[in-house]
């Protein structure tokens, strides 16, 4: 095994800073792929919620396609798809050449879109999920609908959203491995040109999956402090 | 703009991954739910010897993508022919469709052991009692009591884990297997028109998945009679 | 209102024409190349995470000698051509084969390279033990072509053949050895090297240069390059750089830096480094 630590140093000709580099950059994907979600997922939620038919229709279809369909076609689908778009768009605005998304902000997007279904049903559930009686006392008390919502629905409902939330966080963390078949090179794809052109599959890949593990158990501690604190004073039922 | 013809041309040629795409599913999604009960009702008895290496299991498959644990358990443990060989396992390892199952059934356990032990613990505590003033065994109160409630209990949770497999089995073809996926990135190097094979490959799967979705409500809702509809 | 918007799509519209024959007559200044980055010894990433091969000294030179600023990427092999015709990158240079079927696609200029097909087996196996041989089969000349054929396919009956998806290969296993093996596709040539080494497969078809690379490594000291080459035919015209049908101006561009590579023998010296053989095409 001192051929794998080998492998793996940090030194000259060693794999480790190459796999530290692109963890950060599976780290960065999911975060700005989870926010951009988190900003779908929310509008999706108040979508579904509405009471009238056209944005509930378009936030059920949404959640249905994108939570159905495996997120490596999702991936695939936006990667062409999202250049033949953004290509017609610039012909309309004069450009002739063609117009790619960045590999990254591809990554991104798609992740957006797939954690936004996944995230609309927490809000969803979330939003249910406050006693309505909050929304009254808070009208009772003169505050306005914005108001409202901002200082004493959406406190409350982080509170339920965020075990959900920490799911798709997980969920997230580990889809951001698909986006290396569209040539990103994040942790996976990293491991895989390691495995390829130094035939040592198994270490590239156990490195590979100890890294992820790290993340997802630091940053799943995080979602655990976050709720704790949301919780203090309160006793759960 | 969208070529109908196309989509009909290429639709049976990406049905005929279906069959395969399906069995991944089935299998794995039956061996994963067998290995999920078992490693939920492990856990009940609080047997630190039992219990931990069970947490550690499922926190390690829960924790890595399964794109890792497929090229680890294919392409990493390929590398161990030999010792394979010495226990007498490399037939398993040396077929892709094994591995993939594997891959899969391990995934799902993990995932699935964790919706059932919550279930389990749902159950209220009351109802143990009465079965055991019953003079229920332990056994009796699980068979009849615990794991009826538990499992339909399960139900919605359980029914996004296997949509979530459905769609997990997508990632065969890294392995060589020719599913669904796999045939719509053949069909993609013969006409080059992925937006179109993507599609066509994607309604393929919703239709699966909606189809499980909608089997599975209707379950749920003969299973829960005395629930009045919302 | 609506008036002024047909106009603006009207100047748009007109512009867009008006750009894209500017686009056609001048030069490009700076461009991407995007390879796979897994196929050693053409194209592959070594251990500082930097891409390296032949064709990234051919494509490093090709750029000197155009006066353009070049970006060199990596891209999955199978994404390659739907990626170039999205408009992801420019060019192409990724070990691929100027095939008809391309062609109908996308453009390819001159070739490059000229490098054969063939198996790799174990040498203790019917068809390793045929050994490396410098034969070469052009499949266009159907009588010699099948002769050779017929002669390899009783030792690979019932066998796996390993080989990449979406290439010239896979064609070539398809179309002459579909009824005699079962073929198993993989995404890199690599991942089938490794699995001709964990025994999962009994054999694999590359180009040449590639199982020489392969071989030459110490885990594949049982294996051997097995039986003769193969060019032509659906294997097309050789290695070229692949490149959208509307960019002519930069074909040309390429076509004369690559007639000036092979006529000062920097193709042959590059392909020496590397491939241990000269690949230079033949005129």
């Amino acid at each position: 095994m001192t051929d794998a630590l080998h492998i793996l140093s940090l030194g000259k000709g060693g794999w480790g800073g190459a796999l530290l580099l692109a963890a950060g950059v599976t780290f960065a994907l999911s975060v700005l792929g989870f926010l951009l979600g988190a900003l779908f997922g929310a509008v999706a939620a108040s979508g579904r919620l509405s009471t009238r038919v056209v944005p509930s229709r378009l936030a059920k279809g949404y959640g249905t396609v994108f939570r159905g369909v495996p997120d490596l076609l999702t991936i695939y689908l936006l990667y062409y798809g999202g250049s033949i778009a953004l290509t017609e768009i610039g012909k309309f605005f004069g450009s002739a050449g063609f117009v790619g998304l960045p590999t990254f902000a591809t990554g991104v997007l798609a992740i957006g879109i797939i954690s936004g279904a996944y995230q609309a049903e927490v809000y969803r559930g979330a939003y249910l999920a406050v006693d309505p009686g909050q929304f009254e006392a808070s009208k009772a008390l003169g505050l306005s609908r914005f108001q409202s919502l901002r200082l004493v629905i959406i406190p409350q409902l982080m509170r339920h959203a965020l075990p959900g939330l920490g799911n798709v966080w997980q969920l997230v963390l580990k889809d951001s491995a698909l986006i290396s078949v569209i040539g990103l090179v994040e942790l996976m794809r990293q491991s895989q040109i390691g495995a390829g052109s130094m035939r040592e599959p198994f270490v590239f890949y156990l490195a590979a999956a100890a890294l992820y593990f790290l993340i997802a158990a630091v940053t799943g501690s995080v979602f655990r402090y976050g709720e704790a604190r949301a919780w203090r004073g309160m006793v759960h039922a | 703009m969208i070529d109908l013809h196309f989509f009909v041309e290429i639709i049976p040629t990406l049905l005929s991954g279906l069959p395969l795409t399906l069995q991944l599913a089935g299998l794995s999604i039956a061996i994963g739910f067998a290995l999920a009960l078992l490693l939920a009702l492990a856990q009940q008895g609080n047997h630190r010897m039992l219990v931990w290496p069970i947490r550690a299991f499922v926190a390690v498959f829960r924790g890595t993508p399964l794109l890792v644990q497929i090229f680890l358990i294919y392409y990493g443990l390929g590398q161990f022919r030999p010792t394979l060989q010495a226990v007498g396992l490399w037939w398993v390892f040396r077929e892709p469709y094994w591995c993939a199952i594997i891959a899969l059934s391990l995934n799902t356990a993990a995932y699935g052991s964790e919706i059932l032990r919550g279930a389990i613990q749902g159950v209220p505590r009351g109802l143990v009692e009465a079965a055991s003033a019953f003079g229920m065994t332990r056994i009796q109160t699980l068979r009849l009591v615990v794991l009826p409630l538990a499992l339909r209990q399960a139900i919605p949770s359980y029914s996004n884990e296997i949509v979530l497999m459905v769609k997990g089995t997508s990632l065969a073809s890294i392995v060589t297997l020719m599913e669904v996926t796999g045939i719509a990135q053949g069909l993609i190097s013969q006409t080059y028109r992925a937006v179109e094979v993507f599609v066509a490959a994607g309604a393929i799967y919703l239709t699966i998945n909606f189809a499980i979705i909608s089997a599975l409500n209707a379950l749920e809702t003969w299973l829960t009679p005395y629930r009045v509809r919302a | 209102m609506k008036f002024n918007r047909l106009a603006a799509v009207a100047a748009a519209l007109s512009m867009f024409g008006f750009m894209h024959t500017a686009l056609a007559e001048d030069a490009p200044k700076a461009i991407t190349i995007a390879t796979e980055g897994a196929y050693a010894p053409w194209n592959f990433t070594n251990a500082d995470g930097e891409l390296d091969g032949l064709e990234i000294d051919l494509a490093n030179n090709l750029c000197e000698r155009m006066k353009v600023k070049c970006t060199i990427i990596a891209q999955d092999w199978d994404g390659l051509i739907p990626a170039l015709k999205v408009g992801k990158f420019d060019v192409i240079m990724a070990g691929m084969f100027i095939t008809p079927k391309r062609l109908e696609t996308i453009d390819f200029t001159q070739p490059y390279a000229i490098d054969p097909g063939g198996f790799a087996a174990a040498k203790d196996s019917d068809l390793g033990k045929l050994g490396a041989s410098t034969e070469k089969f052009k499949l266009d000349d159907e009588a010699a072509s099948k002769a050779a054929i017929d002669k390899l396919k009783p030792l690979l009956k019932g066998k796996v053949v390993g080989v990449q998806a979406a290439t010239a290969m896979l064609e070539f296993v398809k179309k002459y050895f579909g009824d005699t093996v079962e073929i198993r596709e993989y995404k890199t040539t690599e991942q089938h090297d490794l699995d001709l080494a964990a025994g999962r497969i009994d054999a694999i078809f590359a180009q040449k240069t590639a199982l020489a690379a392969t071989l030459a490594k110490p885990e594949f000291a049982g294996f051997t390059v097995a039986g003769p080459g193969f060019v032509g035919g659906l294997f097309g015209a050789g290695t070229g750089a692949g490149l959208r049908k509307e960019d002519t101006k930069l074909k040309q561009m390429l076509n004369d830096a690559i007639s000036a590579a092979i006529a000062d023998g920097t193709i042959k010296s590059i392909s020496e480094k590397w491939v241990k053989t000269d690949v230079t095409p033949v005129k």
